[in-house]
């Protein structure tokens, strides 16, 4: 067991103008391991994620990683051409909106061989072999390998962006509501998808939800965010069923039980 | 005699409902116990005494606001009311076994598969601990045409045959049950109370939640009582 945590995020705040989007946060995230960051619209959780990520640059705050290629290095600081490098490679970002992730004028093959051309595969045979596996793999029929993802279902298209992140085999893996905004079933799908594809590689994952059940599912740990703030974080059985803040008593209280 | 492999000091519970006013529900109060390799320690009181919460928060699922849970953990004593969620993962998943009342279905997954993740958590390889799972059913009774099927419309008594298998498939040193025979026909509580037997035979320390005073009496070889705290008060 490694002793020292994949990421570890300190005193991060993200302002926009007058407004703390993320306010002081601080945690750390262990190899092989998911955690959830649950909260309302507006909480930070997005944010949060996206300034991990490099997409919005922190205000204040350090977000030491441990990389493969570079051992640690300290991400706020770090030079462009590695960051590329790193999210190109060691992580994975997983857009709500798959058309986010994805481009949409480029085969489904295409889509999933960039990626993995972007980490320095050359060789055409293997590249198109390894597209088709992990179609196969997100259950989207490798038949559809020279087909636009503009003529995917939602469901399918997610599943195509999944697969475009994962076939780099990235230590790192970023979700922002990976299942928003699909129909319940398809949802259901996804998510025993990203249940099976979790366990098997062994990933390690920041995933940001506002539903308690994909949390619960899913992660080990929950930081329950509120106002750019963590007001609470434990393991997930504990923040659902004895949650200590008054925001998560409210979140866990809302939950409908069908 | 050997160490204990549970210690329990001064633990108190009190929730507080923050969206009722900040209502403050003491549910237990300086509870202290040890519990010993090969036990069978059986709480005992009335319905809202708090043997359920006392057993959440042995499993670090209920936060302790005072006091200390001593475990044996890979030969060391480690405190769970103080343990970091890393440290009481590690404890879940080599040392202490959790049978809830009730099975917590996880959504579309086989029975089997249900039963045998445990196992898979610990390093077995899945073709394994799969086979260990059959085995489990098979000595629960569960019809093997429900093995390939997810438990979410199983019948009461074959969800709780699921999640008895899922608790025992592992040899964890604590054991911590709560009415595992409350769904289930003579039949098959003879065997969980079989199983309990084995698992103190090879020294598990077991607490357990028995309603029935003939089961207890059966498995037990200690009894805890708790009482409600307005009335011990």
């Amino acid at each position: 067991m490694t002793e020292t945590p994949l990421l570890r995020v300190r005193n991060l705040s993200v302002r926009f103008g007058a407004l703390a989007a993320v306010d002081g946060v601080s945690f750390d995230l262990w190899s092989g391991e998911v955690v959830a960051l649950v909260g309302e619209s507006g909480s930070g959780k997005t944010t949060l994620l996206r300034s991990i990520h490099g997409f919005i640059p922190p205000t204040a705050g350090s977000i030491l990683y441990r990389s493969d290629r570079f051992g640690e290095v300290e991400l706020t600081h770090l030079d462009e051409p590695r960051r590329r490098l790193l999210a190109r490679t060691e992580w994975g970002f997983v857009h709500q909106n798959p058309r986010d992730g994805l481009r949409l004028s480029h085969s489904a093959g295409a889509n999933v061989g960039e990626r993995l051309m972007g980490a320095g595969a050359r060789h055409w045979g293997t590249i198109r072999a390894q597209a088709l596996a992990w179609l196969d793999r997100v259950e989207i029929d490798p038949g559809r390998i020279d087909d636009l993802p503009r003529t995917f279902s939602g469901g399918m298209q997610q599943r195509l962006q999944i697969a475009r992140v994962l076939v780099t085999k990235p230590r790192l893996v970023l979700m922002d509501e990976p299942t928003g905004g699909l129909d319940v079933s398809v949802q259901a799908r996804l998510l025993d998808l990203l249940r099976r594809l979790v366990a098997e590689l062994g990933l390690s994952v920041i995933l940001v939800t506002h539903d308690l059940g994909v949390a619960r599912l899913l992660a080990q740990r929950i930081l329950v965010m509120q106002r750019g703030r963590v007001v609470e974080a434990g393991l997930t059985d504990q923040v659902l069923d004895d949650p200590q803040h008054p925001y998560s008593q409210l979140l866990v209280s809302s939950v409908l039980v069908a | 005699m050997s160490e204990p492999a549970l210690i329990v000091e001064g633990l108190a519970k009190t929730f507080t409902l923050h969206l009722q006013g900040g209502v403050q529900l003491a549910v237990l109060r300086d509870l202290s116990l040890a519990v010993f390799p090969g036990e069978c320690l059986a709480l005992v009181g009335p319905s809202g005494a708090g043997k359920s919460t006392l057993l959440r928060a042995l499993y670090g699922t209920y936060v302790a606001q005072a006091g200390h849970i001593h475990v044996r953990h890979c030969g060391k004593m480690l405190d769970l009311a103080s343990a970091d969620s890393r440290q009481i993962l590690a404890v879940r998943r080599d040392t202490i076994g959790y049978v809830s009342q009730f099975l917590r279905v996880i959504p579309r997954v086989p029975a089997r598969e249900i039963v045998a993740e445990p196992l898979i958590h610990r390093g077995e390889s899945t073709h394994a601990a799969l086979r260990a799972a059959d085995a489990m059913l098979a000595r629960l009774n569960l019809p093997e045409r429900l093995w390939h099927l997810p438990p979410a419309t199983f019948s009461g008594g074959e969800q709780q045959r699921v999640n008895l298998a899922r608790g025992f498939i592992v040899h964890y040193p604590i054991l911590l049950i709560d009415e595992p025979t409350a769904s289930l026909d003579p039949v098959n509580a003879d065997i969980v109370l079989s199983l309990i037997a084995e698992a103190r035979k090879r020294n598990a320390a077991i607490v357990g939640i028995f309603h029935d005073p003939a089961v207890r009496l059966r498995v037990a070889t200690r009894e805890f009582a708790l009482a409600p705290l307005a009335e011990a008060a």
